[in-house]
């Protein structure tokens, strides 16, 4: 067993079956974006506006957001134990990485609550 | 004639590693390489190179042969050369002690990681344990590993945590110890490799299927226990 205190899930498998799940999470939603963009050619502010504004799309939005951050967590922290070997620099990016990635939900859950 | 590049190092007497050419006559056969460094060391007798069996069954002459690992002694020279050309380098990733002799501690440090011995905490019966065929069918693909490392030093999640990821090498024989009926201690060795580095840092790259001079798969081994551990704990 290897200690680990700065992965997303504290172990090996959970970090691993979160990565698959949150992969497909966003697949899906990258997909229901693509088609949507596609089938509505003239889009306007109104019908983008009153997407967002539906439930079902803010709780779609919210687990893609949930999904991206936790699917960056994993995949960052394992760039970063595969190649920055000095443990002060790698525990900074360690750091700044979870800290852009707890900004970056935050404030795309205020967009998406505040319009 | 066939010409040979081949990494060189004597720590005593070298600075740096470096490529040293040799002109190999073979006489138009094909040998194997295993043979040809014998041919060498007739030229050179300070080169130094592990061998034993010399029938891929000791697992000793693991060694990089024109940018592939392998066992120089079941690998003849027309599965190699390219262009009349064969360049002979060590086991990547592995400390050289010198010229193709590389330091296997940390390999085997992974390998006595996964107690690669039977287990089995009930009474010991008056003959041995009994398994089905069945059962024993299941060790087919894993018991037959020589741990000759080609597997583990081409993997690249090997290189980058040798002392961390278990390493291909290591997991097809852990799994075969998992998968073994007469094994007791299941749930022991599965909760030693649930972090993120024993067994998760394999990406799937699948060199260890590639190289693997026995035919066997590491990499469907491992999807088999991460299958475990995933059973295990949900």
């Amino acid at each position: 067993m290897v200690t680990n205190i700065t992965n997303f899930g504290r172990s090996g498998l959970s970090d691993w079956l979160i990565q698959r799940v949150s992969a497909v999470i966003l697949a899906l939603y990258t997909l229901f974006i693509v088609l949507y963009l596609l089938f509505n050619p003239g889009l306007d502010y109104a019908t983008w506006s009153g997407l967002f504004a539906q439930t079902w799309m803010r709780i779609f939005s919210l687990l893609a957001f949930v999904s991206l951050s936790a699917h960056a967590w994993v995949g960052l922290w394992t760039v970063t134990t595969d190649y920055i070997k000095p443990t002060g620099i790698r525990v900074g990016a360690q750091t700044v990485i979870i800290l852009a990635i707890f900004v970056f939900l935050v404030w795309g859950i205020q967009i998406l609550w505040g319009a | 004639m066939l010409q040979v590049s081949i990494y060189r190092y004597n720590p005593e007497t070298d600075s740096a590693p470096y490529m040293q050419e040799f002109q190999v006559d073979t006489q138009g056969r094909d040998i194997m390489v295993l043979d040809v460094l014998h041919l060498m060391k007739e030229q050179d007798n300070g080169l130094a190179y592990r061998r034993s069996c010399r029938e891929g069954v000791c697992g000793s002459d693991g060694m990089n042969m024109n940018g592939k690992n392998g066992l120089a002694c079941i690998t003849p020279l027309s599965e190699v050369v390219k262009n009349g050309k064969l360049a002979l380098r060590p086991l990547p990733g592995l400390p050289v002690i010198r010229d193709l002799v590389v330091d296997m501690g940390l390999f085997y440090k992974q390998y006595e990681r996964i107690q690669p011995y039977l287990q089995n905490d009930t009474p010991a019966p008056a003959i041995e344990r009994l398994q089905s065929p069945e059962d024993r069918d299941k060790l087919d693909g894993l018991y037959e590993c020589i741990l000759c490392a080609c597997c583990s030093t081409s993997c690249p999640s090997f290189w980058w945590n040798p002392d961390k990821f278990v390493g291909p090498a290591g997991l097809l024989q852990s799994y075969r110890f998992l998968a073994d009926s007469r094994d007791t201690a299941t749930r022991e060795r599965l909760s030693e490799l649930e972090d993120p580095f024993s067994v998760f840092r394999c990406r799937g790259i699948m060199n260890c299927v590639a190289v693997c001079p026995k035919g066997l798969n590491p990499t469907r081994a491992i999807g088999k226990i991460r299958d475990m551990l995933l059973a295990n704990a949900t």
